[in-house]
Order: C-alpha cells, then sequence, then structure tokens
C-alpha cells in the first residue's frame, strides 16, 4: 500500500555468504527505526507539516488572526483582497484570512474526537468479537455489514436529522459510524493473535478474559490499530467537513471552512471568488495532508 | 482458501454446485444484512427522533397539536408494533407517506434513484478505465516519479471531500472560463449531447474521487502480480513483454480492481448527495439532504434504505463477478 515510500534507505551492502532471506525481518525492527524510516519519507514530513501548520493555527488562531474573525462590517463587506484584507472580506464584512486561520479550531476539536470515540469503541468491540469468536462473531459481523452498507454522510444524515445537529451529535454519529469499521479491522488482526502460546499461557494462568483480551493481546495488535485510527482521522475530517458544508455539521457562527463554503458558495457566481477559494484550500490541504501521514504511517507498519 | 489441489480433474458439475452454493450462502447473507438495515433506518428514523410530532412542529407547538399529530402518525405505539407495520407495508413496496409531500414516498424514490442512476453510471464508466489506466502505469514505473505522481495524485484526488472539488471546478469551468454549464439538468428539449454537456461538470468531482481508489487497487494488484513467479516463469520462457503483461499480469492484477471497483458503485451514492445538492439534480443524494432539512423522515428512510439496497446488491454481484471470473475461487471460502 505504500504508494510513496522512496527508496530512503539505500540496501545495505548483503554479506555474500548469507542467502537472501525470503522477506526481510522488518517485523523485529525496533521501534525508534521505523520512526526514522518515517521521519525520512517526505510525504510523511509533508504531511506533518502540514497539519502542524494548522494545529498552531487551531491552538493560537485568535493570536494570529491579522483581525477578529468574528467582528462584521457591514459596510465593507466582499472586499476583494488588498492590503488589509489580505484574502478580502465575506459577505458579512469579516476577514476571510482569520477566519481561514481560526476557522481550523472546530474541525480539528471535532474529528479527532470522534476518531478517539471511534478507535476506543471500535478496539473494544473488535477485541471482544475477535477473542470469543463464534455466535458473538456471527452476530457482530452481520451488524457490521448493515452499518458498512451506508455511506457515512447518509448515516450521518438520517442521524443528525433525528437528534439534531450539534457539536456533541457530530462527534458522537461519526464515531460510532467508525466503531464497526475499526472493529473489523481489530477482529482480524485478534484472530490472527488468539491462539499464539502467549494467549494459551495467560489462559493456564487462570487470567480473566477482560486481562487477556486488554493486557496481552491488546499491546500486540497495536500497530493495526494506529493505521485504522490515522486512516480513520482522514476521513474524519472528510466527513465533518461535508455535514458542515450540509448545513447538519458544525453550527454558525464558528468560522470553519466547510460551514463558510456553504455561506459563501452561492456568491462566487458574482465574482466574490476569494470567499471560496481560500476555505477551499484550507479544507483540501489538512485532508490530503493528514492522508499523506496515513499513508506513510501504513506503510511503514504494514510491509 | 487453499483447496488447489488439482482444479482440472475437479468435476464441473461439482464446480457449478460448488458455485450455486457459494452464492447461495452469499446471497442469504445479503438478505440478512438488509434486513438488519431496515432495522436500523427504522431506528434512526421513528425511533431515534424520540418525540417525531415535537421533532415536526418544533419546540415552540401546541402539546396537543405534538399528541395528535403522534396519534396521526402512529407514533404513539410502542416501537415493535411501529417495525411490524412499517417492514410489512415496506415489503409490499410501500415506503409511507411524505410528510412534506403529503403522497406516497415510493414513486420519488424510484425517480431519483433512476436519475442518480445516470450520473453514477456515467461517473463510473469514465472512473474505471481511467483508474485501470493510471494504477497499472504507475505500477509498470515502480518507485520512479511517475509512479509517484500518479500516487499522490490520486491520493489526494480521492481525500479532498467532492464540495470542495465541486466548488473549485464550477468556479474554474462554469463562471470564468464559461466553458460548462454549472446546472446538472439540461433544459428538457435538449439532446442527448446537451444533457451529457450538463452532467460533465458533476460527473468530475465523483470521477476524482474514484480514480484514486480504483489507481490504488489497480496499481497494488500489478505490482503484486508482476513479482508472482508465474510472472517470472512467462519472462524466462522468453514471452514477449506484451504478452506478458496483458496474460499473465493484468488477467491476475485487475480481479480484485474489478470487486472493488463494484464494491465503490454503492458508496460513490454517499458523494451523491453533495454534487446533486450543488448542481441542482433530483436524484437520491438531493432527496436524502432535502428529506433530512424537511425532517420528512418517511422520505428520508426511502431514500436512506434504498441506498442500502443498492450497495448490498452491489456488493452481492461484485462476490458473484468475483467467482465468475477467479477459477482460483470456485471453492467456496472467500477472505
Amino acid at each position: 500500500m505504500s504508494t510513496a515510500t522512496p527508496d530512503t534507505s539505500p540496501a545495505p551492502a548483503e554479506p555474500a555468504v548469507q542467502a537472501p532471506p525470503p522477506t526481510p525481518p522488518r517485523a523485529q525492527e525496533p521501534r525508534y527505526e521505523r520512526l526514522l524510516i518515517l521521519l525520512r519519507s517526505p510525504s510523511f514530513v509533508v504531511g506533518a507539516l502540514i497539519l502542524l501548520g494548522w494545529v498552531v493555527c487551531a491552538i493560537a488562531g485568535t493570536w494570529i488572526a491579522p483581525h477578529d474573525a468574528y467582528a462584521s462590517d457591514p459596510l465593507n463587506s466582499l472586499l476583494p483582497p488588498d492590503h488589509t484584507h489580505w484574502f478580502g472580506t465575506d459577505q458579512l464584512g469579516r476577514d476571510v484570512c482569520s477566519r481561514v486561520i481560526v476557522g481550523a479550531r472546530d474541525i480539528l476539536t471535532i474529528a479527532p474526537l470522534a476518531t478517539l470515540v471511534g478507535t476506543v469503541t471500535g478496539t473494544a468491540l473488535g477485541l471482544v468479537v475477535g477473542y470469543f469468536g463464534g455466535w458473538v462473531d456471527n452476530v457482530i459481523g452481520r451488524a457490521i455489514d448493515a452499518v458498512l452498507a451506508l455511506p457515512l454522510v447518509i448515516v450521518a444524515l438520517l442521524a443528525l436529522a433525528a437528534v439534531g445537529a450539534s457539536d456533541l451529535t457530530v462527534i458522537l454519529v461519526i464515531g460510532i459510524t467508525f466503531m464497526p469499521i475499526t472493529a473489523r479491522t481489530v477482529r482480524a488482526a485478534v484472530f490472527a493473535e488468539r491462539h499464539l502460546d502467549y494467549v494459551a499461557a495467560a489462559q493456564l494462568r487462570g487470567e480473566r478474559a477482560p486481562y487477556i483480551m486488554f493486557a496481552e493481546i491488546l499491546p500486540n495488535v497495536l500497530p493495526p490499530i494506529i493505521v485504522e485510527a490515522t486512516v480513520r482521522l482522514g476521513y474524519a475530517i472528510f466527513s465533518v467537513a461535508t455535514l458542515s458544508f450540509l448545513g447538519f455539521g458544525i453550527q454558525p457562527p464558528s468560522a470553519d471552512w466547510g460551514l463558510a463554503l456553504s455561506e459563501s458558495y452561492t456568491l462566487m457566481a458574482g465574482g466574490a471568488w476569494w470567499t471560496v477559494v481560500f476555505d477551499a484550500a484550507a479544507i483540501a490541504s489538512l485532508v490530503v495532508g493528514v492522508n499523506l501521514i496515513a499513508d506513510s504511517v501504513q506503510g511503514v507498519i504494514d510491509r | 482458501m487453499s483447496t488447489t489441489a488439482s482444479p482440472i480433474t475437479r468435476a464441473s458439475t461439482g464446480n457449478a454446485a460448488r458455485i450455486a452454493g457459494f452464492l447461495a450462502t452469499r446471497a442469504a447473507l445479503a438478505l440478512v444484512t438488509m434486513w438488519l438495515l431496515s432495522v436500523l433506518v427504522f431506528a434512526g428514523g421513528q425511533l431515534l427522533p424520540g418525540d417525531i410530532g415535537r421533532a415536526i412542529l418544533g419546540p415552540l407547538a401546541d402539546a396537543r397539536a405534538v399528541a395528535a399529530l403522534n396519534h396521526q402518525l402512529g407514533a404513539d405505539r410502542p416501537p415493535l408494533t411501529q417495525y411490524v407495520q412499517w417492514i410489512t407495508h415496506l415489503l409490499r413496496g410501500d415506503l409511507g407517506e411524505s410528510y412534506a409531500f403529503r403522497q406516497p414516498v415510493a414513486p420519488f424514490v424510484g425517480a431519483a434513484l433512476a436519475n442518480s442512476a445516470k450520473l453514477g453510471l456515467l461517473a463510473f464508466i469514465v472512473v474505471v478505465p481511467l483508474g485501470i489506466a493510471g494504477g497499472v502505469w504507475a505500477a509498470l514505473h515502480e518507485g520512479r516519479w511517475l509512479d509517484r505522481t500518479i500516487s499522490i495524485a490520486g491520493l489526494s484526488a480521492t481525500v479532498v471531500p467532492e464540495f470542495v472539488s465541486s466548488i473549485v471546478l464550477i468556479l474554474v469551468f462554469g463562471i470564468w472560463l464559461r466553458w460548462l454549464p454549472i446546472e446538472a439538468t439540461a433544459p428538457p428539449d435538449a439532446g442527448v449531447l446537451e444533457q451529457l454537456r450538463h452532467l460533465i461538470l458533476p460527473v468530475l468531482p465523483l470521477v476524482f474521487i474514484f480514480f484514486g481508489y480504483i489507481a490504488r487497487m489497480a496499481r497494488a494488484g500489478t505490482v503484486e502480480a508482476l513479482d508472482a513467479d508465474y510472472t517470472r516463469t512467462a519472462i524466462l520462457k522468453g514471452l514477449p513483454a506484451h504478452v506478458v503483461i496483458m496474460r499473465h499480469v493484468l488477467r491476475n492484477a485487475l480481479l480484485p480492481t474489478i470487486t472493488v471497483a463494484a464494491t465503490q458503485l454503492g458508496y460513490m451514492i454517499g458523494g451523491l448527495v453533495v454534487v446533486e445538492t450543488l448542481f441542482h439534480y433530483e436524484g437520491i443524494g438531493s432527496l436524502i439532504f432535502n428529506a433530512a432539512k424537511a425532517k420528512d423522515f418517511p422520505m428520508l428512510e426511502g431514500g436512506v434504505l434504498m441506498v442500502g439496497i443498492v450497495y448490498t446488491v452491489a456488493n452481492f454481484i461484485a462476490d458473484a463477478l468475483h467467482v465468475a471470473l477467479n477459477p482460483r475461487l470456485r471453492t467456496g471460502g472467500e477472505e
């Protein structure tokens, strides 16, 4: 799956005597070595820098922003970019540049929290299903299939129309939708582990099932969980942005990018391109950045 | 998985029975999935809102009006009774009556689905060959700059939300260059070509999203096949490169890609919500969105259920295709 893992580590000169091993023993590599590979991968570095930039904006946005992102100024609405307003002003006369900077905060709070909810609940479910197997596995497996038959945005629309959109409901709905997907990954990983000697040893010692699942198996299935979580984070950002754009996500007066686009995209026909271009670029850069990270992490852990 | 022992000697009748058995199991599982889906949709649309009457009439409405509406909609009865009634109507093709239009939901959903199928199919026809070509091309240049460019471009195209790419496309091609219409629906008297012209912009965001997926699968499959022993044997036998690639590599590489492509057909509908809304196209996506906005739960449930059914059926067809095209998999065990 590593799309862009360039040959960072030049192949070490192989001793002529030794027969080439069928697969390089990457699994035994110490953890820091994996981290080194990651840090030498350009796509990881680029992704991490983009994400870092937006995280800084999310945390310190209000101090960095040149203007007050929420102060409307109707007399100066829809000004094209100039010296005072680098990205122009929106339909309420608010500074677009400041709003793009401050707009990182909500999505970078909600998407990671939703990912966390999905990862924690999905891991717990996957451990139980994978460890016990049998009918538990069958029943939950079917339920997971049913949830997966619906695209996330559509499940979310149904649920959010029913309970009303707020930050909390968006986090819960996305988190709960992620749960089965993560559970499926964890289940597969647990299946590979549960007949290994260390699990049998723990069972013979008389350890209880929860201890075996969470203290013995969990640490050994962490790599796929980490990969899944980074991939999920990308999807979460995608979904939160989409839902906000549709009016079922982050609510006004937030400076969120998706929300801003939904408020201003009708204005671009009138020539106010600056009200959409920068928000669109912000969303695109954030999702691409997070996915570059996810992709590199996956490449390093999987291979 | 590994019952590959002498597939040639296996009686063809036994094979057919095995395929039939496999498909029957898959079909049964698909039915179970659809039933669970109906429970899920019912729970989401009928139980989750809690007080449906209140949800429709808003927080300021009179309590008696809310109670009357609940009674009228049958929402004051026990959930199980409601579900049984709902599902029996559903099986007869009755999706209930829209709150907003005071008319049966089914015709709306049917018409919307037909429109969406047009849009989705067009996107599919464009993206599958494009994605496969991109993936195979990248794989043949594995590790070089061309591979990296295609991979990174594919990844980026796939992960950027449809509404972002749609807006940029509308801005560039619809407003700045004025090359293409930004409404998906052509005037009623328009010819086929004109209708297609109206669909170009809406199809592109869907193509972007799926290009990456398909290219990635095709690339992974091709890389694996290029690395396989049979490919090495074919090369060592002295076969010309194009024969090796066409006969040995692509045949093996594209199978998983086709399966993924079929699965993505269902997922495409998730993207339709945004695209149809933005380009004013009356499909299943915009139906779901408008129903969600209006809290028109019967309409919403009908639309969502239909999406789930389409996805499940597409998945089933993908499985069947997979078995039909892959001689090694005609053993019944998959993954």
